[in-house]
């Protein structure tokens, strides 16, 4: 008799007919979710609590005090620098999603369905892969040299004689933070794409085009849905991505764009932490709504499972 | 035993003492052997920003002092966050002067005696008296150094504003900001803070994105162009940042400034490449740029300097031998060789008659004295800054220490000022 079935949490006699020793299947499911769940808990939810209870809290210089007041969040809420941020990151998100989900689904569908030879293929997604490889912080800060007032795009253009004047918008605007931006994310988007076509059978667009389906509808009506797992995934990732970044838009405008992350930043170094976690828990909740919506559009769940 | 309390000194001693070392450069008059056994196994832990946390001097101080001392380099906030929450993790930190409200009465610093700071009267007046050496008033502007540096008991309960016997933290570091230009590209003298909000920059000019130091530079040109008098530039009422940040916001609209810069590399970049012709700018960065090969001047102007200063604080959990060894370091660190390290970034020791020995005479004329450089000046490591025959901006130290028009500082009404620096940088 093992030790297992001697502190059996069944009747004994139960145990004696069904030799070996069995985890109810709700168990085996506790113990699946267990790793994870500690994971998140430890590192996700308990900071996240004592950010909430934070952003309550009274402050001054000194230090922070346990209160429960709603200063921090009425400031956060009313001051007309909050919603210029979020209508500025929300207005980034949307173009540098729609810029990356276009590239995105095209290079994927070129590398799934146009090149024919695996090895092509993985050289190709190597070369995509690649730059990946070095951090994020260097490929932004690369674009900097380049974009310059006497960068090499610039000088490129006035040897050709395209401008005489350099171009000044190329470089800490709203143009320099979305070419990052895309460069940057794009991978994020062709990935998940390429990965949900990557099973289907080449055969189910021959068959569509038997049946008589024209190269739209095909696009349309068997590509297209077969790639919307891979689409709400990449566009959560692209924007989260943006929602959250602090570096990039710091860097790339100039500092003259700010972003949710960048104000909060400023509130950290003045080490005024309550304001610094309502807008944290402000933010949050914002990116858990934009999610829950592109959830709504694709149940991403369902379509895993599958 | 306890080598640094067991020696009681008079005033007078003290120089003497401190004419002792001037002889002997950092030969301390040696404790007997046991000392030396006893000391070899401290560690001194000390946080500090980049800049003055170099590990050159720190390996010196182990060599010259019988025990380790550890750098340790972070930069602003986070090290006075670490200074604050974690402060038994180390021994002693650099802390500028902006920290000390944020230290007081928090239990984190044990009060430094007066009477047991051996170079204390080599220190500049400028910092332990807010006088100038030649008797005229330091600004009282911001922070000024002597109104921060004292604790007014020995438990530093509160700040004192006249000298006590107690010190809070020990002056170490000083110098005077002011912008850095490119005069190969302005091809005009800028004599005025004002020419930093000048329409003639539109788009070339920059600021640090830090909300104290970059609304003291913009208040600086406000003032100097007319537009606005403050009664204390270095804290301002919530009507004067009113004031202040809307103009700004006008500013940038205009689309004066190019960009507002975190940190040391990007100001160095920004100017380097031509994007910014006129910003508020550290003293090395100016080198840093001119060692590229690049002009950039740090440019006196008629309404004067910003200044600053880092401080040697100890921390409260040290006790018996390791505080004999931190008073043994701080006397060391008063003697010159740091002082020396920090005048090659452009930077003042807070005790310069003591630097001097550790510079040669042509590196003295040239940082301190504001003469051509009769050879070549080097970097603390080795780089070259200003070929022979140059001089240095803003001339002597008695001319660049001697007109700070305002110290950087802490506002009394800082949270109000984060918030509306906030929405200025968001506008």
């Amino acid at each position: 008799m093992t030790l297992l079935q001697t502190i059996g949490f069944r009747g004994q006699a139960e145990q004696r007919e069904k030799a070996p020793f069995r985890l109810s299947p709700r168990m085996v499911s506790w113990l699946q979710v267990g790793p994870l769940a500690v994971v998140l808990i430890a590192l996700f939810a308990l900071p996240t609590v004592l950010f909430l209870v934070v952003s309550f809290f009274d402050y001054d210089r000194v230090g922070i005090y346990p209160a429960f007041m709603l200063d921090n969040y009425q400031d956060l809420l009313t001051t007309p620098s909050t919603l210029r941020v979020y209508i500025s990151s929300l207005k980034f998100g949307l173009i540098v999603w729609s810029i990356t989900l276009f590239l995105g689904f095209n290079i994927a569908y070129f590398l799934v369905f146009h090149v024919r030879r695996p090895m092509v293929r993985t050289v190709l997604f190597l070369l995509c892969a690649i730059p990946f490889w070095t951090s994020g912080i260097i490929r932004t800060i690369a674009w900097i040299p380049f974009l310059g007032r006497n960068g090499a795009f610039n000088q490129a253009l006035m040897a050709l004689h395209l401008t005489d004047k350099p171009l000044e918008f190329l470089l800490f605007s709203d143009f320099s933070v979305i070419i990052t931006y895309v460069h940057l994310f794009t991978l994020l988007m062709i990935g998940p794409i390429a990965n949900s076509w990557a099973k289907i059978d080449p055969a189910l667009l021959e068959a569509a085009r038997d049946s008589g389906a024209s190269r739209w509808q095909t696009m349309y009506l068997v590509v297209i849905p077969l790639a919307k797992t891979g689409i709400a995934l990449g566009s959560i990732l692209v924007f989260t991505q943006v929602m959250g970044d602090y570096f990039v838009v710091r860097q790339m405008s100039g500092g003259q764009s700010a972003s949710i992350v960048s104000m909060l930043s400023t509130e950290i170094q003045a080490m005024q932490y309550p304001p610094a976690s309502a807008n944290a828990m402000v933010l949050v909740l914002f990116v858990a709504i934009m999610v829950a919506c592109m959830m709504r559009v694709v149940d991403v769940r369902k379509e895993l499972v599958k | 035993m306890s080598f640094a309390s067991k020696r009681k000194i008079g005033r007078r001693g003290l120089m003497k003492g401190a004419a002792a070392v001037a002889g002997a450069t950092v030969a301390f008059g040696r404790a007997p052997d046991i000392w030396a056994q006893n000391i070899k196994n401290v560690t001194l832990r000390h946080a500090g920003p980049p800049v003055t946390a170099l590990s050159i001097i720190g390996t010196q101080a182990t060599k010259d002092l019988g025990f380790t001392v550890q750098m340790q380099a972070t930069e602003n906030a986070d090290l006075l966050n670490r200074i604050m929450s974690q402060s038994s993790v180390i021994d002693c930190a650099d802390i500028s002067l902006t920290y000390m409200p944020y230290l007081v009465n928090r239990g984190i610093l044990q009060t430094i005696p007066v009477k047991k700071v051996k170079m204390w009267d080599q220190t500049n007046p400028l910092m332990t008296q807010g006088k100038y050496p030649d008797g005229r008033e330091v600004s009282k502007q911001g922070l000024a150094p002597y109104t921060v540096i004292y604790a007014a008991d020995a438990e530093f309960k509160k700040v004192s504003q006249a000298a006590t016997d107690w010190l809070a933290v020990v002056p170490t570091v000083t110098n005077a900001d002011t912008l850095g230009i490119r005069p190969d590209l302005i091809k005009r003298p800028i004599t005025s803070w004002a020419d930093l909000i000048s329409p003639e920059f539109k788009g070339k000019a920059a600021l640090q994105d830090q909300p104290s130091v970059g609304v003291i530079d913009v208040a600086m040109a406000m003032e100097a162009s007319g537009t606005i008098k403050y009664g204390n530039k270095g804290n301002m009422t919530k009507a004067e940042i009113d004031k202040t940040i809307s103009t700004m916001m006008e500013i940038k609209k205009s689309g004066q400034f190019r960009s507002f810069w975190t940190s040391f590399d990007q100001s160095v970049n920004l100017m380097a490449s031509g994007e910014v012709v006129i910003q508020s700018m550290w003293s090395p960065a100016v080198t840093a740029v001119r060692t590229r090969g690049v002009a950039c001047t740090f440019q006196p102007l008629k309404e004067g300097y910003r200044g600053w200063g880092y401080t040697l604080g100890v921390m409260k959990h040290l006790s018996g031998l390791e505080l004999d060894c931190f008073y043994e370091y701080l006397t060391w660190y008063m003697s010159g060789f740091p002082g020396s390290v920090v005048a090659r970034e452009g930077y003042y020791s807070a005790q310069p008659a003591m630097t001097k020995k550790f510079l040669t005479d042509a590196e003295w004329d040239y940082w301190y004295g504001g003469k051509p450089a009769a050879t070549d000046i080097m970097d603390p490591f080795g780089k070259l800054v200003e070929k022979a025959g140059h001089t240095r901006d803003g001339g002597s130290f008695d001319e660049r220490m001697g007109n700070i028009a305002v110290w950087n500082s802490i506002f009394d009404e800082d949270r109000y000022l984060i918030r509306r620096w906030n929405e200025f940088i968001t506008s």
